[in-house]
């Protein structure tokens, strides 16, 4: 068989049980989660079962693309896959915060205002609208989350991450294995930093401000927002471990090293959320 | 490098687990789209059955069958079922088994995680059926799950949030596999504008997918916390509000319509130009009417929202837009008739059903444009006229064009050619007790009569009994279809490469039944 490079070569997996396990862990994640939501005796320990195999099945099936990728299997055309497949799935990642984002600007730009126009003043008669505000009818006082304490930190955190990831990206393109350890140990060591100092701020969230889930529009928006990227940087930051661990054990070489560079993609993307965040969630209010 | 590769690929061939195995672990593209294909037709047999109680219980005035509970979980799940279960499945199966064939590719770019896509249907199919047995039973608030029905409602909603949520995850990865198959892929030669429509029509399809179901993801978190964590996303009582609910779902749902008729798009432009021995008309102006539908799915949204109060601008704005798909929608019909114009057509099975789906479709894209009018949809908003608007588009468009690709296709599958007789009889009773069904409910709805409710004034009699007939018989017909394939599945007339004389794509230079891997090496296009 004398095929030109790329093409003929593509490597199709042979059959795996891979997925047939991921199926198996979403089918008690699914039910242990609707059993939980509804406080039903069984439901976390379908969860839980349901994420060991969830988490059993990343690690063999990543495990194996990766030994797969050391071994030469994956040609240039491969590779390409790869990274169109990335893109897009960070592409379905930002539609996601977009409805997060839509409907924080919806609350703020258009209902708040409306149940405090003169409509509703039968209804309503003391609600002022402005944000941030927990809505008409929820009177529990509380204090909004100011940008300039730890938000500001943890953007600075955020940003110097992305320079270190790069940082040992150049390095991997060097070949200078040292930098790149270096780079990407302190990218993650950032990242479950970061993760650490969100934790502690919700606790003070809850504790000092009064601002919780029930918070109405603001409370609502603060923890999905906050919560969905705060869960995005813990994946990334795993996943930068990961990688690490990788580099640790030899893999990736100058010229082929797409699971870093996914992986780097992905944390930009954070990153990016972030600034949103930074911006719409905690400075503008 | 070669040497490893070689050996891998023997490997594959020789030993690939037999038996239940095989489908479990399989990384083959054209199995998994028979699975897929499977499973939708089981899941439209369940949506069925669901329908044939609705439709029972609705044949006379008056609560005979099943309580209006249960009548409003089976107006739900049937929607649900249908959509996520049936329709969107179907077309999966067939970008499965086609794509791969029609542009020269080995299999799909992403093997493995192809069959992880199929299998999460498995669970999600699981949720929803299972939450007709729950406390409070299935989720009754209509397909579209608005609030503040759906939050206040039992646990058969939190089942189908998560069911959606699993359906979604796994849409999306398979339609990050298409793009990347399509896009990178392609044997040498074949470039994008001498893609097959079919091919292109998924690439777009696919688009929408991974835009779309990521803001329904985002639509159903809110209401789950709404429901379980006590948020107020859709509460006004906490400064939310259940019309951003509406505005988020239709961000959704209406690129979801498209995604249902695009690849039906697809299929109608391979079939009728094979049997009108004739290249489709206007190749690149379909490229470009499907692009621009697709763009425009985008900013249309709220034609689904016109009596929940919105202001005259946004009224307008939305009227328009919506009305403006209308345009390279004509392209298409228009294309489709070109083609045929001055045509060596015959009229076998695939045939029939295109041109059927052709003049059905354009009346249920009559209705559509009708429903965009606002004033005119103040008044038929929630009646049975918008029911048989999306009807006519999704029944005799969506599924006539699975059936029609069916048929066209079920010789290369299976490697034996169908009985045309009892397929064309499949066709003509479709056709008659389709019209029976639906046509009908335009004079419904126009009179006034609202949809998920289980009974209605003396006035709406007649057509109703008349409608549940027809709807009975669509049914029944439909075991016709599955007697037809599996037929020829187990035997038939042997299929030659090419059945068709006037098919041009990929797929039929292979042999019938298409060989389990089929472009090791790439066919060059020239
Ligand atoms: C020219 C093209 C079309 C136009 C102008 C159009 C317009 C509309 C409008 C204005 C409505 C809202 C009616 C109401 O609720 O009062 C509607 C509903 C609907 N349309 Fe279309 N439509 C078109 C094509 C399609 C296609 C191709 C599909 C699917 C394959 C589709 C599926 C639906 C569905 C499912 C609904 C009802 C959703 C629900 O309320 O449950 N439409 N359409
Ligand atoms: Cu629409």
């Amino acid at each position: 068989m004398s095929q030109e490079a790329g093409h003929g070569h593509y490597y199709v997996p042979a059959p795996s049980t891979w997925p047939m396990v991921g199926a198996i862990a979403l089918f008690f994640m699914g039910f242990g989660a609707a059993f939980s939501v509804n406080r039903l005796p069984l439901g976390y320990g379908l969860l839980a079962i349901g994420f060991a195999i969830l988490v059993y099945m990343l690690f063999g099936w990543f495990g194996a693309v990766a030994r797969e990728s050391e071994s030469g299997k994956f040609s240039a055309q491969v590779d390409k896959s790869f990274r169109w497949g990335m893109s897009w799935f960070i592409f379905s990642e930002v539609m996601f915060f977009a409805a997060f984002f839509g409907a924080l600007y919806y609350m703020r730009v258009h209902t708040v205002p409306e149940l405090a126009d003169l409509e509703h003043k039968i209804l309503w008669p003391d609600f002022t609208g402005g944000w941030p505000t927990a809505g008409p009818w929820i009177t529990e006082k509380f204090m909004p989350m100011g940008p300039w304490g730890l938000p500001a930190i943890n953007t600075l955190i955020l940003l110097t991450s992305g320079v270190t990831v790069t940082w040992a990206h150049w390095a991997l393109k060097l070949n200078k294995r040292g930098q790149l350890k270096l780079g990407l140990f302190l990218t993650f060591f950032l990242g479950f930093l970061f993760v650490g100092l969100q934790a502690y701020e919700y606790g003070h969230a809850y504790s000092d401000l009064n601002l919780k889930m029930t918070t109405g529009a603001y409370g609502a928006t603060f923890y999905m927002l906050t919560g969905f990227h705060g869960f995005h940087v813990t994946l990334g930051s795993i996943m930068l471990f990961v990688i690490w661990c990788r580099v640790m054990a030899g893999h990736f070489t100058p010229e082929n090293h797409f699971g870093f560079e996914g992986v780097a993609w992905y944390w930009h993307f954070v990153d990016v959320v972030w600034l949103g965040l930074f911006i719409f969630v905690y400075w503008l209010i | 490098m070669a040497a490893v590769h070689d050996h891998d690929i023997a490997h594959a061939h020789d030993h690939h687990p037999t038996g239940m195995m095989r489908w479990l672990t399989t990384t083959n593209h054209k199995d998994i789209g028979s699975m897929y294909l499977w499973f939708s037709f089981v899941m439209f047999l369940t949506g069925g059955v669901m329908a044939l109680t609705i439709r029972a219980e609705l044949f006379m005035p008056g609560i005979q069958i099943v309580n209006p509970e249960f009548f409003n979980q089976l107006t739900t799940m049937h929607g649900l079922v249908m959509v996520f279960g049936a329709i969107m499945p179907a077309f999966v199966g067939f970008a499965n088994w086609q794509i791969p064939m029609m542009i020269g590719a080995p299999d799909m770019a992403f093997a493995r995680m192809n069959n992880w896509s199929f299998w999460l249907l498995i669970p999600a199919a699981l949720l929803l059926i299972a939450s007709f047995f729950v406390p409070g039973g299935a989720a009754a608030g209509g397909w579209t799950i608005y609030p503040p029905l759906s939050v206040q409602m039992g646990m058969g909603m939190d089942m189908a949030i998560f069911a959606l949520h699993i359906m979604g995850a796994a849409s999306i990865m398979g339609s990050i596999n298409i793009i990347t198959t399509i896009l990178n892929m392609r044997a040498p030669g074949m470039t994008l504008m001498k893609m097959p429509l079919f091919v292109w029509t998924w690439l777009i399809t696919a688009y929408l997918l991974v835009m779309a179901m990521p803001v329904l993801a985002g639509a159903i978190t809110m209401l789950l916390t709404d429901r379980n964590f006590g948020t107020n996303f859709f509460n006004a009582a906490g400064g939310g509000d259940p019309v951003m609910f509406q505005h988020i779902f239709w961000f959704f749902g209406h690129p979801e319509v498209y995604i249902m008729i695009l690849p039906a798009f697809g299929i109608v432009s391979e079939i009728i130009p094979t049997f009108a021995r004739k290249p489709l008309f206007g190749y690149s102006s379909m490229v470009y009417a499907t692009a621009s539908i697709a763009i425009l799915s985008c900013i249309v949204w709220a034609h689904h929202m016109f009596s929940a109060g919105m202001p005259v601008t946004g009224q307008l704005f939305f009227m328009y837009a919506t009305m403006l798909i209308a345009i390279p929608t004509g392209v298409k019909v228009f294309n489709w008739t070109a083609t045929m114009w001055r045509g060596s057509m015959t009229f076998e099975t695939p045939m029939l059903f295109a041109i059927g789906f052709i003049f059905l479709f354009t009346i249920g894209g009559f209705s559509g444009v009708i429903c965009a009018i606002v004033p005119i949809d103040i008044q038929v908003q929630d009646t049975y006229y918008v029911i048989a608007h999306f009807h006519y588009v999704l029944v005799s468009g969506a599924l006539f064009s699975i059936f029609g690709g069916v048929y066209y296709w079920l010789p290369k599958w299976t490697g034996h050619m169908y009985d045309e007789t009892l397929g064309k009889t499949h066709f003509w009773l479709s056709m008659f007790f389709f019209n029976l069904a639906f046509f009908v409910q335009h004079f419904l709805g126009l009179a006034g009569m609202p949809r998920r409710v289980p009974d209605y004034a003396l006035q709406f009699a007649d057509f109703n009994m008349i409608s549940s007939i027809g709807a009975f018989g669509f049914g029944f017909s439909q075991l016709l279809f599955l007697y037809v394939v599996l037929k020829c599945i187990r035997g038939g007339e042997k299929a030659p490469a090419k059945p068709w004389e006037g098919a041009k794509t990929l797929e039929w230079t292979l042999p019938s039944p298409a060989p389990y891997h089929s472009f090791e090496t790439p066919p060059v296009v020239r």
